[in-house]
């Protein structure tokens, strides 16, 4: 059988996928309708040359059809690998998911973009022979987890791209082209399939994410194989945990997205599908070449909360090494030393011909996804009707209008057509009505 | 037209970048530490040309690197950025050799901020790929090198500097997308029009300015691609400037002033 190879696009891997099939999806519960469910997540933690990277499993599929391939810059040990927990990436992107926050004149409440994600299976392979002929060298073997790996490295690219092929890894076209190019960069490859005893045996439903610890000068995502037989553009949702400050790529613009702006209420019935097109129309904008920053945080707090900070516990496990270090008086949950990035990134060969270069800057400032709702005063004014507010709502429901329509491209008409406050709103006046004060109706002669 | 100084048109040019970088690209220029990076650098040209006797202020010098390190240093610390325009100007007046400042005084501040500071970086990314950005970058960038009549050592640089990508690229088997998207970076062109065609911190003659040129480009290649250094250029400057004092000694050449008829010992 052969075997379709998934690589999540990320610091060291590159997912190819010989179908369309989602590997690292999410979905918006709030709009009850998948939103960049092709999104591979990463979460990449760094300081200094040191590098852990978590590698979110989504495969939806066979388990015995999964396979991964990661270019790596170094070799691995099998102490440098590890099975990480869903649970702890969850939280993760819930933290730092774009929110909508809602005030009602003049009360607040509160946000709500709710993510949850689908996970993966995979199988499991063979190896042998041939391999010294093709010039292919396994490095290194390891069993963790529910997942077989190889560690491979190989003379020249074509002798690999046989081997795998012959090991029943299903390359794209092109791959040996980007597969050489890693190679001649001194990189090895980490191949990952699951091992189906052990994934029976090991009592959880869904793969789990891969981890892997290295020091590297290297601070990048390979890209590249991922692109080879891309149906069209993918997301990547890129997390970072860092000491000093915000994450940005270093060959490509990372880009804010809009943020803090008011929008017409009815959007809490649409969020999902307002961030999608909201999303759609900034990558345009960038001529598709832009890296988007939707969170940066430090992680010892937030407001408003999209969830909890994650706790000491959880940052570890992601592979945050130098809290260690810290004195055990630092208040839970958080950390005062942890700098979170998450970067959106929709790409293809066309747009993104080169892998992420990622650099850490000294930035500490906040950044979030905020929108905002606005709710008018539903009550009966004890004062009556106040043309004033009635004047400054009519106004406001415009300007919420026009930016809706400018942020995704929708057309303002339809936005007004649902906005029935705004068009309820009485019109003040025009001044000269009252100026004679004049009573009663008049006909025109 | 003939005897108008070239910087004119460079601070032109470098205000027309900060409009741009900062009204369409968002490069997280604050207009604060704009502000403070200027009335710095004026205010040590200032203080510093009277310390060193000099009867004429140079303005025109200490604005060009004002608006060079708030478009390529980046910093969300005021006090980082005055540092910054201080050790610029000071660099001017301490670090010299025969008369003529070893380092470019923008491009040595970055590099002693971004090692000193944590809180200091450089935003390589900001300024995109988009072509027709790079073609009026490069042709602003020649309207100055003309005026300054000061070519080689951009030419040196970007030649080399392209042919070692290419030839990488060739070597490795990548597609020609992969280097023409390096090359197409808006701040290694401000760098290279802007920064290391600075002709009074080059070297005298043509045949050294060729060198030089060369040297950087070999040294940030290495930086780049072996080192994975980020800012590669910037920090390949700083690191060839000091051999410029012995590249003026081996080849013969004609020391650049701003103005002919001003050939004082002006920094």
């Amino acid at each position: 059988m052969r075997i379709p190879v998934f690589l999540c696009s990320a610091l060291l891997t590159l997912a190819l996928t010989s179908t369309a099939q989602a590997f690292c999806g999410f979905y918006v519960a709030k709009a009850d309708a998948e939103l960049f469910n092709e999104a591979s997540q990463v979460v990449l933690v760094r300081d200094g040359n040191r590098t852990v990277i978590t590698m979110v499993n989504d495969f939806k599929g066979d388990v015995s059809e999964f396979a991964m391939v990661v270019p790596v810059p170094t070799f691995i040990e099998r102490e440098q690998i590890n099975v990480g927990e869903q649970a702890v990436i969850d939280h993760l992107d819930d933290y730092t998911s774009p929110r909508l926050v809602e005030y009602f004149d003049p009360d607040p409440c509160s946000p709500s973009v709710l993510r949850e994600m689908a996970a993966a299976k995979s199988s499991d392979a063979d190896r042998r022979e041939r391999r010294d002929a093709l010039g292919v060298t396994i490095d290194a073997q390891y069993a963790v987890g529910e997942y077989d790996i190889l560690i491979l490295s190989a003379k020249d690219s074509q002798g690999l791209v046989t081997w795998l092929n012959e090991n029943d890894y299903r390359l794209p076209s092109g791959a040996s082209r980007v597969i050489g190019s890693y190679l001649k960069q001194g990189m090895r490859f980490f191949v990952a399939r699951v091992n189906l005893e052990r994934q029976a045996s090991s009592g959880f439903a869904n793969l789990r994410p891969l981890q892997i610890a290295f020091e590297s000068p290297k601070f990048m995502l390979p890209i590249r194989l991922g692109t080879l037989n891309a149906k069209g553009k993918q997301d990547m949702l890129v997390y970072t945990l860092t000491r000093t400050g915000r994450v940005e790529t270093s060959n490509y613009r990372t880009i804010r997205l809009p943020s803090n702006v008011e929008l017409p209420v009815h959007v809490k019935d649409e969020f999902g599908d307002f961030y999608k097109a909201m999303f759609a129309r900034q990558v345009s904008d960038a001529n598709d070449r832009g890296v988007f920053l939707e969170y940066a945080w430090d992680m010892s707090w937030c407001d408003p909360c999209a969830a909890d900070p994650l706790s000491r516990e959880e940052l570890r496990s992601l592979g945050v090494f130098w809290l260690d270090n810290n004195d055990a008086r630092r208040p839970a949950p958080g950390a005062e030393n942890v700098f979170v990035t998450r970067l959106h990134v929709r790409y293809d060969a066309e747009h993104f011909p080169e892998d992420l270069i990622l650099t850490e800057t000294g930035d500490r400032q906040n950044f979030q996804g905020r929108y905002i709702l606005r709710h008018p005063f539903k009550g009966k004014p004890s004062c009556g009707i106040d043309p004033g507010y009635q004047a400054a709502l009519a106004m406001r429901f415009e300007a919420e209008a026009q930016t809706l329509a400018n942020l995704t491209g929708w057309d303002i008409q339809e936005i007004r057509n649902k906005m029935p406050d705004y068009t309820a709103a009485p019109k003040p006046e025009p001044w000269w009505k009252s100026l004679w004060n004049r009573g009663g109706s008049s006909s025109g002669r | 037209m003939q005897n108008i100084d070239p910087r004119h048109f460079q601070i032109i040019s470098l205000s027309l970048f900060l409009g741009y970088g900062s009204l369409w690209l968002d490069i997280g220029v604050q207009p604060v530490q704009a502000i403070a990076i200027v009335s710095t650098a004026l205010f040590t040209q200032w203080a510093a040309s009277r310390l060193a006797g000099l009867s004429r202020f140079d303005c025109l010098s200490a604005i060009i690197s004002s608006l060079s390190l708030t478009l390529l240093l980046r910093t969300d610390l005021l006090s980082v950025a005055i540092v910054a325009a201080a050790v610029a100007i000071l660099s001017k007046f301490i670090i010299r050799w025969r008369g003529k400042h070893v380092f470019n005084p923008a491009n040595l501040a970055i590099v002693v901020c971004v090692l000193l500071f944590d809180r200091a970086w450089i935003s390589s990314g900001q300024w995109g790929s988009a072509t027709l950005a790079a073609i009026v970058m490069i042709g602003l960038g020649v309207m100055v090198l003309a005026r300054a009549r000061r070519f080689e050592t951009t030419l040196a640089f970007l030649g080399l500097y392209t042919l070692l990508l290419f030839g990488r690229a060739l070597w490795l088997g990548d597609p020609i997308a992969i280097p023409v998207h390096q090359l197409t970076n808006g701040a290694l062109l401000i760098f290279a029009f802007f920064m290391i065609s600075d002709p009074r911190t080059a070297p005298d003659s043509v045949l050294g300015r060729t060198v030089f040129g060369c040297s950087v480009a070999v040294v940030a290649f290495v930086l780049q691609f072996g080192l994975h250094k980020s800012g590669a250029p910037i920090f390949a400057l700083v690191l060839c400037a000091p051999f410029t004092p012995l590249i003026d000694l081996m080849t013969q050449g004609v020391r650049y002033q701003w103005r002919r008829e001003h050939l004082s010992k002006g920094a």
